[in-house]
């Protein structure tokens, strides 16, 4: 499904980002990228959805090689992902509703598809009673479920979640946490980027973690470690 | 493509402010184009109503006979610099003479003999109304044996060209300043217009929107911006001509195709400014 062999990010002015990563997360898989701020958990999404490429070493995802693919194919892998950021990234001007339905209307859906494929993800994401209101009336962890509607909403292989739960309290968390795992459970991969160590502890899942941009530990080749760890 | 034209008209929704001052600054910057082109349209009839006088008289032998003379007209009418040539006789000059000359009518009464001599005047086509061309053809109405002295005000005519040569060079030097001033005021209108909705290009290419999806809307918006602001300044023109016109001096203003040219150039550089923009920004995202 995704698999990094020796990767090895280089921006020019900050320097080595990724170095050398070696990992594999399977079909239907949740999997936690952990690590310190800068230890690469961006970077390692970021090549994931191809809006970098490695400097050295080849990503995979879904079929498609960072190093065979050309520009023009980008949209096509991304419309197999969903992807949902820290700061949410919704458009202020559209509602609810209509920010999901944005992603069906500019990757060239059916016109008559759109409105039940949207309000079936945002009931899917518990939000369907305020399908008509804007970002801004909406608590931070509603606004985390219209950008998950809005990644769900292309029916994607995995759901990239960079940090999805970094500008909410702890109730906002759990509630998004369930939603990546209620997802997971109907057969979407979720990769899931978080520094937050309390998260990575409060489920069983495919742990891997970055340490200045090194592989340092990862439970998918730790046999011992995934057994002792599972309760 | 109904996606294309509601995204575009909600642009122009969402932000009426931003449009307006864009299409505004559009509209101005066409107007000072606009302006100058009108000073240079003017400049341009002026010195060819001036051109219109450029005639080159050759004055005929007396006693040449008639059939040589029409012969020879005809010839002359054959030259590809001449528009047209006429054959004053003795008499028509007396006549016109007469006419132009009213201070000295008494004298013109009073004469025994007619002392003006016949003439053909040769009329040049408008893109000939030169000292080059006019003392060419000058020298060969000379070689006719018939014509005793050619005549084509040498010293005005050649006026006339550095006048011209003068205007050329500045309009050519002022009009490209001040286009490309206005370019580059609409490019960076254009520019902010497509900053402002960055984030809605970011999340249109990460949920796999292709780059002439997104490019679409952008560029009818750009061109819609130019044209309009095109329309405007053209309205602008108008008045400001109508009131020359009116309280100053009698001008003319452009013909349509020169309108509809500048309009046109309006909506071009409105596109080309989204073109770029968008492009940069979707290389950077």
């Amino acid at each position: 499904m995704i698999k990094f062999t020796s990767v090895t990010k280089d921006y020019p002015k900050t320097g080595a980002a990724l170095k050398d990563a070696t990992f594999h997360i399977g079909k239907g898989e949740f999997a936690f990228l952990t690590g310190h701020s800068g230890a690469g958990k961006s970077t390692a999404l970021r090549l994931m959805y191809l809006a970098d490429r490695p400097t050295t070493g080849e990503v995979r995802v879904s079929g498609f090689s960072t190093n065979r693919m050309s520009q023009r194919e980008i949209p096509r892998l991304r419309r197999r992902l969903g992807i949902v950021f820290q700061d949410f990234q919704l458009l202020e001007e559209r509602t609810a509703e209509e920010n999901v339905a944005f992603a069906l209307e500019v990757t060239g859906a059916r016109r008559s598809t759109i409105g039940p494929r949207v309000m079936r993800v945002l009931t899917q994401v518990g939000l369907a009673s305020k399908a008509n209101q804007y970002p801004r009336e909406l608590s931070g962890g509603e606004q985390q479920r219209v950008a998950i509607a809005r990644a769900l909403v292309n029916d994607p292989l995995v759901l990239l979640a960079d940090e999805p739960t970094g500008n909410l309290d702890e109730r906002a968390t759990r509630g998004i946490l369930q939603l990546l795992k209620d997802i997971n459970a109907s057969g979407t991969a979720v990769v899931m980027a978080t520094h937050d160590l309390d998260i990575v502890r409060s489920m069983r899942a495919h742990l891997v973690e970055l340490q200045h941009g090194m592989v340092v530990y990862d439970s998918a080749e730790d046999v011992t470690e995934r057994e002792t760890a599972s309760p | 493509m109904s996606l294309v034209l509601r995204e575009t008209a909600l642009a122009f929704k969402r932000a009426p402010l931003l449009s307006a001052l864009s299409v505004t600054t559009i509209a101005f910057s066409l107007f000072v184009f606009g302006l100058f082109g009108l000073v240079a349209v003017n400049i341009r009839r002026t010195i060819g109503d001036v051109a219109e006088r450029v005639e080159v008289v050759a004055y005929l032998k007396r006693g040449t006979p008639i059939e040589t003379v029409t012969m020879a007209s005809a010839d002359v009418e054959a030259f590809p610099e001449v528009q047209r040539v006429a054959h004053v006789t003795e008499e028509d000059a007396l006549a016109r003479a007469r006419q132009d000359l009213t201070e000295f009518r008494d004298i013109f009464q009073d004469l025994e003999t007619n002392p003006l001599p016949a003439s053909l005047d040769v009329r040049l086509k408008p893109q000939f109304r030169d000292a080059r061309h006019a003392a060419a053809v000058a020298d060969r109405l000379r070689s006719y044996p018939f014509v005793d002295d050619v005549r084509y005000g040498q010293e005005w005519v050649e006026n006339l060209d550095r006048l011209r040569n003068i205007a050329g060079a500045v309009a050519a030097v002022v009009g490209s300043a001040f286009a490309l001033v206005a370019i580059i005021i609409i490019g960076t209108t254009i520019r902010m217009a497509v900053l402002q909705r960055s984030r809605e290009i970011e999340i249109m290419r990460l949920v796999g929107a292709t780059d002439g999806f997104i490019r679409r809307p952008f560029l009818l918006e750009g061109l819609l911006k130019g044209l309009i602001g095109g329309l405007g300044a053209f309205a602008l023109c108008y008045g400001a001509y109508a009131l020359i016109d009116t309280y100053l001096l009698r001008a003319s203003f452009f013909t349509s195709a020169q309108a509809l040219i500048g309009i046109g150039a309006g909506g071009l550089i409105g596109l080309v400014g989204s073109t770029v923009s968008v492009g940069r920004h979707l290389r950077n995202v």
